[in-house]
Protein backbone atom coordinates (compact mmCIF):
# COMPACT_ATOMS: atom_id res chain seq x y z
CA UNK A 1 0.00 0.00 0.00
CA UNK A 2 1.43 3.30 -1.45
CA UNK A 3 1.78 6.01 1.64
CA UNK A 4 -1.17 8.20 -0.35
CA UNK A 5 -3.24 5.32 -0.28
CA UNK A 6 -2.45 5.01 3.38
CA UNK A 7 -2.96 8.68 3.65
CA UNK A 8 -6.52 8.39 2.51
CA UNK A 9 -7.47 5.08 4.43
CA UNK A 10 -5.98 6.78 7.58
CA UNK A 11 -8.64 9.81 6.80
CA UNK A 12 -11.70 7.25 6.58
CA UNK A 13 -10.72 4.93 8.87
CA UNK A 14 -10.47 8.58 11.25
CA UNK A 15 -14.13 9.17 10.31
CA UNK A 16 -15.88 5.97 10.48
CA UNK A 17 -14.28 5.11 13.83
CA UNK A 18 -15.55 8.50 15.08
CA UNK A 19 -19.40 8.03 13.57
CA UNK A 20 -18.90 4.56 15.36
CA UNK A 21 -17.78 6.39 18.59
CA UNK A 22 -20.70 9.05 18.61
CA UNK A 23 -22.99 6.13 18.48
CA UNK A 24 -21.17 4.35 20.92
CA UNK A 25 -21.24 7.22 23.85
CA UNK A 26 -25.23 6.58 23.54
CA UNK A 27 -24.70 2.51 24.73
CA UNK A 28 -22.18 2.95 27.40
CA UNK A 29 -24.28 6.08 29.04
CA UNK A 30 -27.04 4.10 28.99
CA UNK A 31 -25.73 0.90 30.06
CA UNK A 32 -23.80 2.95 32.68
CA UNK A 33 -26.68 4.17 34.70
CA UNK A 34 -29.20 0.91 34.19
CA UNK A 35 -27.27 -1.66 33.12
CA UNK A 36 -29.19 -1.65 30.10
CA UNK A 37 -28.40 -2.41 26.52
CA UNK A 38 -30.59 -0.15 24.08
CA UNK A 39 -31.29 -1.91 20.70
CA UNK A 40 -32.94 0.99 19.87
CA UNK A 41 -30.24 3.23 19.95
CA UNK A 42 -29.08 2.34 16.19
CA UNK A 43 -32.49 2.90 15.26
CA UNK A 44 -32.26 6.41 16.36
CA UNK A 45 -29.27 6.99 14.32
CA UNK A 46 -31.68 6.06 11.19
CA UNK A 47 -34.50 8.08 12.64
CA UNK A 48 -32.06 11.37 12.84
CA UNK A 49 -31.57 11.56 9.00
CA UNK A 50 -35.08 10.89 8.02
CA UNK A 51 -35.79 13.69 9.88
CA UNK A 52 -32.77 15.58 8.25
CA UNK A 53 -34.04 14.82 4.90
CA UNK A 54 -37.31 15.91 5.55
CA UNK A 55 -36.10 18.92 6.98
CA UNK A 56 -34.50 19.70 3.64
CA UNK A 57 -37.50 18.46 1.56
CA UNK A 58 -40.37 18.90 3.50
CA UNK A 59 -40.31 21.86 5.30
CA UNK A 60 -37.71 23.41 3.18
CA UNK A 61 -34.76 23.96 5.57
CA UNK A 62 -31.54 25.51 4.79
CA UNK A 63 -29.35 22.01 5.25
CA UNK A 64 -27.76 23.65 8.37
CA UNK A 65 -30.62 23.96 10.03
CA UNK A 66 -32.16 20.86 9.11
CA UNK A 67 -29.45 18.81 10.81
CA UNK A 68 -29.61 20.99 13.87
CA UNK A 69 -33.20 20.35 13.95
CA UNK A 70 -32.84 16.83 13.36
CA UNK A 71 -29.99 16.31 15.81
CA UNK A 72 -32.65 18.30 18.53
CA UNK A 73 -35.47 15.75 17.20
CA UNK A 74 -33.32 12.82 17.94
CA UNK A 75 -32.74 14.20 21.39
CA UNK A 76 -36.06 14.43 21.93
CA UNK A 77 -36.77 10.79 20.57
CA UNK A 78 -34.47 9.23 22.84
CA UNK A 79 -35.94 11.05 25.75
CA UNK A 80 -39.73 9.89 24.26
CA UNK A 81 -38.27 6.45 23.89
CA UNK A 82 -37.11 5.89 28.00
CA UNK A 83 -40.17 7.79 29.18
CA UNK A 84 -42.77 5.71 27.35
CA UNK A 85 -40.71 2.56 26.80
CA UNK A 86 -38.06 2.19 29.83
CA UNK A 87 -39.02 4.36 32.76
CA UNK A 88 -42.31 2.22 33.47
CA UNK A 89 -39.58 -0.77 33.46
CA UNK A 90 -37.38 1.05 35.97
CA UNK A 91 -38.56 -2.05 38.79
CA UNK A 92 -38.69 -4.48 36.61
CA UNK A 93 -35.70 -7.57 36.21
CA UNK A 94 -33.49 -6.54 34.09
CA UNK A 95 -34.24 -8.98 31.33
CA UNK A 96 -37.98 -7.04 31.00
CA UNK A 97 -35.93 -3.52 29.84
CA UNK A 98 -34.16 -5.81 27.78
CA UNK A 99 -36.99 -7.32 25.85
CA UNK A 100 -38.85 -4.41 25.69
CA UNK A 101 -35.62 -2.61 23.94
CA UNK A 102 -35.95 -5.23 21.06
CA UNK A 103 -39.69 -4.63 20.88
CA UNK A 104 -38.69 -1.10 20.56
CA UNK A 105 -35.97 -1.30 17.72
CA UNK A 106 -38.44 -3.10 15.37
CA UNK A 107 -41.31 -0.89 16.51
CA UNK A 108 -39.01 2.36 14.94
CA UNK A 109 -37.96 0.28 12.07
CA UNK A 110 -41.33 -0.86 11.25
CA UNK A 111 -42.64 2.38 11.83
CA UNK A 112 -39.76 4.10 9.31
CA UNK A 113 -41.27 1.57 6.79
CA UNK A 114 -44.52 2.60 7.10
CA UNK A 115 -43.71 6.16 7.09
CA UNK A 116 -40.91 7.11 5.20
CA UNK A 117 -41.20 4.17 3.19
CA UNK A 118 -39.01 1.31 2.53
CA UNK A 119 -37.27 2.10 -1.17
CA UNK A 120 -33.79 3.93 0.02
CA UNK A 121 -34.17 7.99 -0.34
CA UNK A 122 -31.19 10.17 -2.02
CA UNK A 123 -29.52 11.80 0.66
CA UNK A 124 -27.58 14.21 -1.81
CA UNK A 125 -29.95 17.24 -1.87
CA UNK A 126 -29.09 17.52 1.79
CA UNK A 127 -25.44 17.77 1.20
CA UNK A 128 -24.66 20.76 -0.14
CA UNK A 129 -22.21 21.60 -2.72
CA UNK A 130 -19.41 22.76 -1.32
CA UNK A 131 -19.41 20.06 0.85
CA UNK A 132 -18.35 17.79 -2.17
CA UNK A 133 -15.40 19.63 -3.31
CA UNK A 134 -12.61 17.59 -3.65
CA UNK A 135 -8.83 19.32 -1.71
CA UNK A 136 -5.63 18.32 -3.74
CA UNK A 137 -2.80 17.92 -0.88
CA UNK A 138 0.00 16.72 -2.60
CA UNK A 139 -1.08 13.35 -3.73
CA UNK A 140 -4.11 13.48 -1.39
CA UNK A 141 -7.78 13.88 -2.75
CA UNK A 142 -9.92 14.40 0.10
CA UNK A 143 -13.24 15.99 -0.02
CA UNK A 144 -14.46 19.08 1.82
CA UNK A 145 -17.27 16.34 3.02
CA UNK A 146 -13.98 14.58 5.36
CA UNK A 147 -12.93 17.53 6.76
CA UNK A 148 -16.55 18.71 7.82
CA UNK A 149 -17.43 15.74 9.56
CA UNK A 150 -14.01 15.25 11.27
CA UNK A 151 -14.40 18.54 12.64
CA UNK A 152 -17.95 18.05 13.63
CA UNK A 153 -17.22 14.64 15.36
CA UNK A 154 -14.24 16.39 17.21
CA UNK A 155 -16.48 19.31 18.47
CA UNK A 156 -18.96 16.95 19.88
CA UNK A 157 -16.88 14.70 21.29
CA UNK A 158 -15.07 17.71 23.28
CA UNK A 159 -19.13 19.06 23.87
CA UNK A 160 -19.64 16.10 25.73
CA UNK A 161 -16.95 15.45 28.24
CA UNK A 162 -17.32 19.25 28.85
CA UNK A 163 -20.75 18.48 29.53
CA UNK A 164 -19.88 15.18 31.58
CA UNK A 165 -16.92 16.02 33.68
CA UNK A 166 -17.67 20.32 34.10
CA UNK A 167 -21.71 20.75 34.50
CA UNK A 168 -24.04 19.89 36.98
CA UNK A 169 -25.92 17.75 34.81
CA UNK A 170 -22.98 16.00 33.81
CA UNK A 171 -21.69 15.53 37.57
CA UNK A 172 -25.42 14.12 38.51
CA UNK A 173 -24.51 11.96 35.77
CA UNK A 174 -21.92 10.61 37.13
CA UNK A 175 -23.12 10.54 40.27
CA UNK A 176 -26.51 7.90 39.18
CA UNK A 177 -24.26 5.60 37.64
CA UNK A 178 -22.30 4.41 40.78
CA UNK A 179 -25.75 4.77 43.19
CA UNK A 180 -29.59 5.58 41.92
CA UNK A 181 -30.84 5.60 45.43
CA UNK A 182 -28.13 7.83 47.18
CA UNK A 183 -28.25 10.43 44.23
CA UNK A 184 -32.29 10.78 44.78
CA UNK A 185 -31.42 11.30 48.61
CA UNK A 186 -29.28 14.40 46.90
CA UNK A 187 -32.57 15.97 45.93
CA UNK A 188 -31.99 14.99 42.33
CA UNK A 189 -34.54 13.45 40.30
CA UNK A 190 -32.99 10.87 39.10
CA UNK A 191 -35.50 10.55 36.27
CA UNK A 192 -34.85 13.70 34.90
CA UNK A 193 -30.89 12.69 34.89
CA UNK A 194 -31.75 9.76 33.31
CA UNK A 195 -33.91 11.22 30.68
CA UNK A 196 -31.50 13.86 30.18
CA UNK A 197 -28.69 11.01 29.17
CA UNK A 198 -30.82 9.36 26.91
CA UNK A 199 -31.34 12.71 24.72
CA UNK A 200 -27.74 13.50 24.93
CA UNK A 201 -27.19 9.81 23.66
CA UNK A 202 -29.63 10.25 21.01
CA UNK A 203 -28.73 13.26 19.99
CA UNK A 204 -25.13 12.23 18.84
CA UNK A 205 -26.80 9.11 17.58
CA UNK A 206 -28.78 11.16 15.07
CA UNK A 207 -25.88 13.31 14.30
CA UNK A 208 -23.80 10.54 13.43
CA UNK A 209 -26.09 9.05 11.32
CA UNK A 210 -26.56 12.74 9.17
CA UNK A 211 -22.82 12.38 8.58
CA UNK A 212 -22.92 8.86 7.96
CA UNK A 213 -25.69 9.70 5.25
CA UNK A 214 -23.82 12.45 3.73
CA UNK A 215 -20.78 10.20 3.14
CA UNK A 216 -23.15 7.59 1.48
CA UNK A 217 -26.06 8.75 0.71
CA UNK A 218 -28.60 6.13 0.50
CA UNK A 219 -31.32 6.40 3.76
CA UNK A 220 -33.48 3.10 4.44
CA UNK A 221 -35.38 2.27 7.40
CA UNK A 222 -32.61 -0.76 8.43
CA UNK A 223 -29.78 1.61 7.68
CA UNK A 224 -29.18 1.70 11.31
CA UNK A 225 -28.90 -1.83 12.75
CA UNK A 226 -25.66 -2.59 11.38
CA UNK A 227 -23.40 0.62 12.75
CA UNK A 228 -25.67 0.46 16.17
CA UNK A 229 -24.25 -2.98 16.31
CA UNK A 230 -20.74 -2.41 15.46
CA UNK A 231 -20.84 1.01 17.70
CA UNK A 232 -22.05 -1.32 20.24
CA UNK A 233 -19.21 -3.84 19.80
CA UNK A 234 -17.31 -0.76 20.27
CA UNK A 235 -18.77 -0.05 23.68
CA UNK A 236 -18.27 -3.40 24.89
CA UNK A 237 -14.81 -3.71 23.46
CA UNK A 238 -14.01 0.09 25.34
CA UNK A 239 -15.29 -1.18 28.87
CA UNK A 240 -19.07 -0.58 28.84
CA UNK A 241 -19.93 1.93 30.92
CA UNK A 242 -16.82 3.72 30.03
CA UNK A 243 -17.43 6.94 28.02
CA UNK A 244 -13.58 7.32 27.19
CA UNK A 245 -13.50 3.29 26.14
CA UNK A 246 -16.50 4.23 24.26
CA UNK A 247 -14.13 6.55 22.29
CA UNK A 248 -11.62 4.37 21.92
CA UNK A 249 -13.30 1.34 21.17
CA UNK A 250 -15.23 3.21 18.43
CA UNK A 251 -12.03 4.85 16.74
CA UNK A 252 -9.95 1.19 17.08
CA UNK A 253 -12.79 -0.57 15.54
CA UNK A 254 -13.37 2.25 12.67
CA UNK A 255 -9.56 2.24 11.84
CA UNK A 256 -9.35 -1.73 12.16
CA UNK A 257 -11.83 -2.03 9.50
CA UNK A 258 -10.82 0.45 7.08
CA UNK A 259 -7.35 -0.68 7.28
CA UNK A 260 -7.81 -4.48 6.91
CA UNK A 261 -9.63 -3.66 3.94
CA UNK A 262 -6.66 -1.24 2.77
CA UNK A 263 -4.10 -3.66 3.48
CA UNK A 264 -5.78 -7.24 2.21
CA UNK A 265 -8.21 -5.94 -0.38
CA UNK A 266 -9.06 -9.80 -1.10
CA UNK A 267 -11.10 -10.09 2.38
CA UNK A 268 -13.40 -6.74 1.62
CA UNK A 269 -16.08 -9.37 1.58
CA UNK A 270 -15.24 -10.08 5.09
CA UNK A 271 -15.48 -6.62 6.38
CA UNK A 272 -18.28 -7.12 8.88
CA UNK A 273 -17.01 -9.98 10.23
CA UNK A 274 -14.17 -8.58 11.79
CA UNK A 275 -16.09 -6.51 14.27
CA UNK A 276 -18.04 -9.88 15.76
CA UNK A 277 -14.51 -11.25 15.62
CA UNK A 278 -13.21 -8.57 17.63
CA UNK A 279 -16.59 -8.77 20.11
CA UNK A 280 -15.74 -12.76 20.54
CA UNK A 281 -12.29 -12.28 21.28
CA UNK A 282 -13.05 -9.42 23.97
CA UNK A 283 -15.60 -11.40 25.00
CA UNK A 284 -13.39 -14.20 25.83
CA UNK A 285 -10.15 -13.31 26.89
CA UNK A 286 -10.93 -9.14 28.71
CA UNK A 287 -15.02 -9.27 28.94
CA UNK A 288 -14.25 -5.83 30.66
CA UNK A 289 -12.81 -4.10 27.67
CA UNK A 290 -9.75 -2.17 27.44
CA UNK A 291 -11.04 0.65 30.11
CA UNK A 292 -13.98 -1.38 31.57
CA UNK A 293 -13.85 -1.95 35.41
CA UNK A 294 -14.80 -4.69 37.24
CA UNK A 295 -18.26 -4.32 38.12
CA UNK A 296 -19.13 -5.04 42.24
CA UNK A 297 -22.17 -6.59 42.88
CA UNK A 298 -24.26 -4.06 44.42
CA UNK A 299 -25.47 -5.54 47.74
CA UNK B 1 -44.60 18.77 74.07
CA UNK B 2 -46.85 21.10 71.92
CA UNK B 3 -47.79 20.03 68.51
CA UNK B 4 -46.47 23.19 67.23
CA UNK B 5 -42.72 22.12 68.41
CA UNK B 6 -42.37 18.70 66.50
CA UNK B 7 -40.18 18.64 63.24
CA UNK B 8 -41.02 15.32 62.67
CA UNK B 9 -44.40 13.19 63.22
CA UNK B 10 -44.17 9.45 62.55
CA UNK B 11 -47.88 7.69 63.15
CA UNK B 12 -48.79 4.10 62.75
CA UNK B 13 -46.31 3.45 59.68
CA UNK B 14 -46.52 -0.16 58.63
CA UNK B 15 -43.89 -1.83 55.53
CA UNK B 16 -43.88 -4.71 54.12
CA UNK B 17 -40.61 -6.10 51.63
CA UNK B 18 -42.61 -8.49 50.01
CA UNK B 19 -44.03 -10.84 52.48
CA UNK B 20 -42.17 -9.53 55.63
CA UNK B 21 -43.95 -7.15 57.62
CA UNK B 22 -40.82 -5.44 58.59
CA UNK B 23 -42.40 -2.37 60.24
CA UNK B 24 -45.44 -2.99 62.68
CA UNK B 25 -46.82 0.38 63.47
CA UNK B 26 -44.02 2.32 64.47
CA UNK B 27 -44.96 5.75 65.68
CA UNK B 28 -42.05 8.91 66.72
CA UNK B 29 -41.52 12.26 67.22
CA UNK B 30 -38.81 14.41 66.67
CA UNK B 31 -39.07 17.48 68.54
CA UNK B 32 -37.48 20.53 66.63
CA UNK B 33 -33.85 21.43 67.98
CA UNK B 34 -33.80 17.49 69.76
CA UNK B 35 -31.39 14.53 68.90
CA UNK B 36 -33.76 11.92 68.98
CA UNK B 37 -32.37 8.30 68.52
CA UNK B 38 -33.51 5.23 67.44
CA UNK B 39 -31.41 2.09 68.94
CA UNK B 40 -32.41 -1.51 68.54
CA UNK B 41 -30.35 -4.94 67.13
CA UNK B 42 -29.68 -5.93 63.38
CA UNK B 43 -32.88 -6.22 61.84
CA UNK B 44 -34.82 -4.35 64.19
CA UNK B 45 -35.92 -1.83 61.35
CA UNK B 46 -34.33 1.11 62.22
CA UNK B 47 -32.74 1.59 58.60
CA UNK B 48 -35.83 0.96 57.28
CA UNK B 49 -37.68 3.59 59.34
CA UNK B 50 -35.30 6.15 57.98
CA UNK B 51 -35.54 4.68 54.69
CA UNK B 52 -39.20 5.20 54.47
CA UNK B 53 -38.59 8.71 56.08
CA UNK B 54 -36.47 9.49 53.46
CA UNK B 55 -39.27 8.35 50.66
CA UNK B 56 -36.78 5.27 49.21
CA UNK B 57 -38.49 3.02 50.75
CA UNK B 58 -42.69 3.11 50.35
CA UNK B 59 -45.08 3.08 53.79
CA UNK B 60 -47.92 0.37 53.07
CA UNK B 61 -49.99 2.24 55.65
CA UNK B 62 -49.30 4.98 58.31
CA UNK B 63 -48.31 8.98 58.30
CA UNK B 64 -45.39 11.16 58.02
CA UNK B 65 -45.69 14.41 59.09
CA UNK B 66 -42.80 16.64 58.52
CA UNK B 67 -43.42 20.69 59.24
CA UNK B 68 -46.63 20.13 59.16
CA UNK B 69 -46.74 18.89 55.88
CA UNK B 70 -48.04 15.01 54.93
CA UNK B 71 -44.61 13.67 52.87
CA UNK B 72 -45.76 10.26 53.57
CA UNK B 73 -44.61 7.90 50.16
CA UNK B 74 -43.34 11.12 48.50
CA UNK B 75 -40.40 10.52 46.25
CA UNK B 76 -36.81 10.93 47.91
CA UNK B 77 -35.77 14.00 45.70
CA UNK B 78 -38.63 15.63 46.82
CA UNK B 79 -38.24 14.92 50.37
CA UNK B 80 -34.95 16.10 50.59
CA UNK B 81 -35.91 19.47 48.90
CA UNK B 82 -38.18 19.81 51.65
CA UNK B 83 -35.50 20.09 54.07
CA UNK B 84 -34.78 16.58 55.20
CA UNK B 85 -31.01 14.94 54.41
CA UNK B 86 -30.03 11.60 55.12
CA UNK B 87 -26.46 10.00 55.91
CA UNK B 88 -26.87 6.43 54.57
CA UNK B 89 -26.52 3.24 56.12
CA UNK B 90 -22.51 2.80 54.61
CA UNK B 91 -21.56 6.43 54.28
CA UNK B 92 -21.82 5.73 50.13
CA UNK B 93 -20.08 8.30 48.51
CA UNK B 94 -19.81 8.54 45.06
CA UNK B 95 -16.49 6.76 44.43
CA UNK B 96 -15.95 8.49 40.77
CA UNK B 97 -16.46 12.13 41.62
CA UNK B 98 -13.67 13.87 44.35
CA UNK B 99 -14.39 14.94 47.63
CA UNK B 100 -15.40 18.47 46.43
CA UNK B 101 -18.19 16.99 43.87
CA UNK B 102 -19.55 15.03 46.73
CA UNK B 103 -19.77 17.93 48.73
CA UNK B 104 -21.44 19.72 45.64
CA UNK B 105 -23.71 16.91 44.91
CA UNK B 106 -25.08 17.71 48.61
CA UNK B 107 -25.82 21.22 47.62
CA UNK B 108 -27.54 20.20 44.10
CA UNK B 109 -30.54 22.40 44.72
CA UNK B 110 -29.03 25.17 45.90
CA UNK B 111 -28.06 28.44 43.74
CA UNK B 112 -27.05 30.63 46.76
CA UNK B 113 -23.23 30.65 45.89
CA UNK B 114 -22.39 32.82 48.97
CA UNK B 115 -24.27 30.39 51.55
CA UNK B 116 -22.88 27.48 49.48
CA UNK B 117 -19.07 29.01 50.15
CA UNK B 118 -20.03 29.45 53.78
CA UNK B 119 -21.39 26.17 54.21
CA UNK B 120 -18.39 24.68 52.97
CA UNK B 121 -16.32 26.78 55.22
CA UNK B 122 -18.39 25.19 58.08
CA UNK B 123 -17.84 22.01 57.30
CA UNK B 124 -14.15 22.25 56.77
CA UNK B 125 -14.02 23.72 60.37
CA UNK B 126 -15.99 20.44 61.14
CA UNK B 127 -13.32 18.32 59.64
CA UNK B 128 -10.55 20.09 58.58
CA UNK B 129 -9.09 17.01 56.96
CA UNK B 130 -11.48 16.99 54.14
CA UNK B 131 -9.94 20.65 52.82
CA UNK B 132 -6.91 18.18 52.29
CA UNK B 133 -8.51 16.25 50.38
CA UNK B 134 -11.07 18.12 47.36
CA UNK B 135 -9.42 17.04 44.63
CA UNK B 136 -9.11 12.99 45.64
CA UNK B 137 -11.63 11.40 44.35
CA UNK B 138 -14.16 9.68 47.15
CA UNK B 139 -12.98 6.29 46.50
CA UNK B 140 -9.50 6.98 47.83
CA UNK B 141 -10.76 7.94 51.48
CA UNK B 142 -10.14 5.82 54.29
CA UNK B 143 -13.87 4.79 56.12
CA UNK B 144 -13.37 7.64 58.83
CA UNK B 145 -12.72 10.05 56.20
CA UNK B 146 -15.37 8.93 54.12
CA UNK B 147 -18.09 9.00 56.96
CA UNK B 148 -17.31 12.55 57.49
CA UNK B 149 -17.65 13.00 53.98
CA UNK B 150 -20.87 11.61 54.17
CA UNK B 151 -21.74 13.89 57.30
CA UNK B 152 -20.59 16.88 55.40
CA UNK B 153 -22.43 16.18 51.98
CA UNK B 154 -25.34 15.84 53.97
CA UNK B 155 -25.08 19.19 55.51
CA UNK B 156 -24.30 20.77 52.85
CA UNK B 157 -28.22 20.90 51.53
CA UNK B 158 -28.70 22.48 54.94
CA UNK B 159 -31.02 20.21 55.98
CA UNK B 160 -33.80 21.11 59.21
CA UNK B 161 -33.65 17.36 60.14
CA UNK B 162 -30.36 15.39 59.53
CA UNK B 163 -30.82 11.57 60.08
CA UNK B 164 -28.01 9.53 60.50
CA UNK B 165 -28.00 5.55 59.64
CA UNK B 166 -25.05 4.21 62.22
CA UNK B 167 -22.43 6.65 61.67
CA UNK B 168 -20.19 5.18 63.94
CA UNK B 169 -19.98 1.57 62.27
CA UNK B 170 -17.04 0.75 61.54
CA UNK B 171 -14.70 3.06 62.50
CA UNK B 172 -11.88 3.17 65.32
CA UNK B 173 -12.52 3.70 68.77
CA UNK B 174 -11.27 7.41 68.49
CA UNK B 175 -13.11 8.24 65.39
CA UNK B 176 -16.29 7.26 67.32
CA UNK B 177 -16.13 9.31 69.86
CA UNK B 178 -15.80 12.28 67.35
CA UNK B 179 -18.27 11.26 65.14
CA UNK B 180 -20.81 11.86 68.33
CA UNK B 181 -19.19 15.15 69.30
CA UNK B 182 -19.66 16.36 65.66
CA UNK B 183 -23.36 15.43 66.42
CA UNK B 184 -23.46 17.22 69.41
CA UNK B 185 -22.05 20.13 67.44
CA UNK B 186 -24.00 20.32 64.40
CA UNK B 187 -26.93 20.10 66.92
CA UNK B 188 -25.71 22.96 68.81
CA UNK B 189 -25.71 24.83 65.56
CA UNK B 190 -29.66 24.47 65.30
CA UNK B 191 -30.02 21.29 63.10
CA UNK B 192 -32.58 18.58 64.41
CA UNK B 193 -31.02 15.22 64.12
CA UNK B 194 -32.52 11.80 64.17
CA UNK B 195 -29.79 9.24 65.23
CA UNK B 196 -30.32 5.66 64.14
CA UNK B 197 -27.39 3.38 66.34
CA UNK B 198 -26.34 -0.14 67.13
CA UNK B 199 -23.43 1.60 69.52
CA UNK B 200 -26.35 2.14 72.30
CA UNK B 201 -24.59 3.54 74.66
CA UNK B 202 -23.00 6.70 72.54
CA UNK B 203 -26.11 7.05 70.99
CA UNK B 204 -28.10 7.15 74.24
CA UNK B 205 -25.58 9.30 75.89
CA UNK B 206 -25.45 11.99 72.66
CA UNK B 207 -29.29 12.11 72.37
CA UNK B 208 -32.26 13.60 74.61
CA UNK B 209 -34.89 10.91 73.92
CA UNK B 210 -34.43 7.42 72.67
CA UNK B 211 -36.51 4.68 70.94
CA UNK B 212 -35.88 1.04 71.11
CA UNK B 213 -36.98 -0.93 68.48
CA UNK B 214 -37.65 -4.44 68.49
CA UNK B 215 -38.75 -6.48 65.60
CA UNK B 216 -40.54 -4.34 64.05
CA UNK B 217 -41.72 -2.84 66.66
CA UNK B 218 -41.11 0.11 69.50
CA UNK B 219 -41.06 -1.21 72.99
CA UNK B 220 -39.89 1.13 74.72
CA UNK B 221 -39.06 5.50 75.21
CA UNK B 222 -38.25 7.54 77.16
CA UNK B 223 -35.92 10.73 77.65
CA UNK B 224 -31.98 8.74 77.68
CA UNK B 225 -31.47 9.83 81.23
CA UNK B 226 -33.90 7.25 81.85
CA UNK B 227 -32.96 4.74 79.32
CA UNK B 228 -29.29 4.85 80.49
CA UNK B 229 -30.40 3.53 83.73
CA UNK B 230 -33.30 1.12 82.56
CA UNK B 231 -32.17 -2.37 83.75
CA UNK B 232 -33.49 -3.90 80.98
CA UNK B 233 -31.67 -1.95 78.66
CA UNK B 234 -28.71 -1.44 80.39
CA UNK B 235 -28.75 -5.68 80.26
CA UNK B 236 -29.55 -5.75 76.36
CA UNK B 237 -27.92 -3.00 75.07
CA UNK B 238 -25.54 -1.58 77.16
CA UNK B 239 -23.38 -4.66 78.13
CA UNK B 240 -23.92 -4.13 81.65
CA UNK B 241 -25.85 -5.78 84.35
Amino acid sequence: MSARMFMQNLFNGLTLGGLYALIAIGYTMVYGILRLINFAHGDVFMIGTYLAFYGVTLMLLPWWLAIVVAIIGSAAIGFLIDRVAYKPLRESPRISALITAIGVSFFLESFAVVVFGGIPKSFLKIIPNFLKKIVTIGELRIQVLTFFALAIIAGLLVLLLWIVYRTKIGMAMRAISTDIPTTALMGVNTDTVIGFTFALGSALAGASGIIWAMRYPQIFPYMGFMPGLKAFIAAVFGGIGSIQGAMLGGFILGMAEIMIVGFLPQLAGYRDVFAFIILILILSFKPTGIMGKKLTVKV
Amino acid sequence: MSHEDLLLEVADLHVYYGAIHALKGISIRVPKGSIVTLIGANGAGKTTTLSTIAGLVKARSGKIVFNGQDITNKPAYMVNQMGIAMVPEGRRIFPNLTVYENLMMGAYNRNDKEGIKNDLEWVFELFPRLRERLTQLGATLSGGEQQMLAISRALMSRPSLLMMDEPSLGLAPLLVAEVFDVIKKINAEGTTILLVEQNAMGALKTAHYGYVLETGNIVMEAPTTELLNNEQVKKAYLGVA
